[in-house]
């Protein structure tokens, strides 16, 4: 069982990762530097952080090597997170509207 | 988790623990089905790891969330955090530039982390170590410029109820998101340095089983997916 332990990629796949996580992140920099704004500056910030986070996760964590029992156990819980956030989106006008109302501008 | 003896009736099993899994979902059927333990050859350590990262998402999401709902609800300008969190290089003044290089820093540290793991399974005990250590020294590094960050804020008359910049929330979402992050990697920079400590003594030589160091990298790992959701909400929107 020793020998059959633990996962074994070539160091280059790592550093291969690396040097992309360096790209995104500056290409999500740059998104500020030359001050992109509305939707092409949200989406190029959600298209990069999502990217980013897949790598670190399916390549740094191993996640694309699990079981896919263990996957699905870990990756699908947080989607509860997205009706939560639905929600408070929704709400919020709701709230901006008292907040003007009850405590003026 | 590698081998407790089985119970009786267990060994009849058309699936024994040790196959490898069916494609698809199949395999996840047949694993939650067969009233044994779900995550087969998933050593436990790895398993409650993740299990613990994942109640560490909902944590770090409900901050999000607050953060998210108090921004789309307040009345007055949020401060523009290119602003609040430039750096003036040379008589220049740069946006974000402080921010950008903790994240080259958190990112780096990942890579180590990454390849520490691999030394370990292939039982270079010295470079595995060395690796570890590298990455707790980086993730000092980070912490360290956090705490510059804090200060310069702080000095600027930033605080949790108010800040001369502009909506009041500002200050309580900042400290609170970046304070919880920053302890995370604190206490992660201990967990790797007393793991690298116990690689170098050859304790996992001896029991011959390296998956502490991979468990101590997801943990590690974490706290640099975090950092990538906060950079990317906190900072950059």
């Amino acid at each position: 069982m020793a020998h059959a332990q633990g996962q074994q990629h070539p160091i280059s796949l790592y550093l291969k990762i690396w040097g992309l996580l360096f790209v995104l992140s500056t290409l999500s920099y740059l998104v500020d530097y030359f001050q992109f704004h509305g939707y092409l500056r949200w989406s190029l910030i959600i298209t990069f952080m999502l990217l980013k986070a897949g790598l670190i996760v399916s390549i740094f964590m191993h996640m694309a090597w699990e079981r896919l029992t263990m996957v699905y156990a870990i990756l699908l819980p947080p989607l509860c997170l997205l009706v939560l956030v639905g929600l408070m989106a929704t709400e919020a006008d709701y709230v901006f509207l008292s907040r003007v109302i009850s405590f003026g501008q | 988790m590698a081998s407790h003896p089985l119970a009786p009736g267990e060994s009849s099993s058309s699936n024994p623990p040790d196959s490898p899994p069916e494609p698809g979902w199949q395999g996840i059927a047949s694993d939650w089905a067969s009233d044994r333990e779900v995550f087969k050859q998933v050593p436990w350590g790895k398993a409650m790891m993740w299990i613990f990262l994942l109640s560490d998402t909902f944590i770090f999401t409900c901050f999000l969330t607050g953060y998210m709902s108090v921004r789309m609800t307040i009345t007055t300008a949020w401060p523009n955090p290119s602003e609040v969190f430039a750096l003036t290089i040379a008589g220049k003044e740069i946006p974000l530039i402080l921010i950008a290089i903790m994240t080259f820093v958190l990112i780096s540290s990942s890579g180590t982390m990454a390849m520490a793991v691999n030394f370990a399974y292939r039982r270079d005990r010295a470079k595995t170590a060395a690796l570890m250590l590298a990455t707790a020294a980086l993730g000092v590094a980070f912490v360290g410029m956090q705490a510059f960050e804090w200060t310069k804020l702080i000095a600027e008359g930033v605080r949790p109820w108010g800040n001369p910049m502009g909506a009041a929330q500002f200050g309580a979402s900042f400290f609170m998101i970046t304070g919880f992050h920053g302890l995370h990697v604190s206490i992660g920079a201990l967990y790797l340095s007393i793991v690298a400590l116990k690689v170098m003594r050859g304790d996992y030589e001896r029991s011959g089983n390296y998956q502490n160091v991979e468990i101590a990298g997801l943990y590690w790992h974490f706290v640099d997916l975090v950092w990538v959701f906060i950079f990317a909400f906190f900072y950059l929107w």
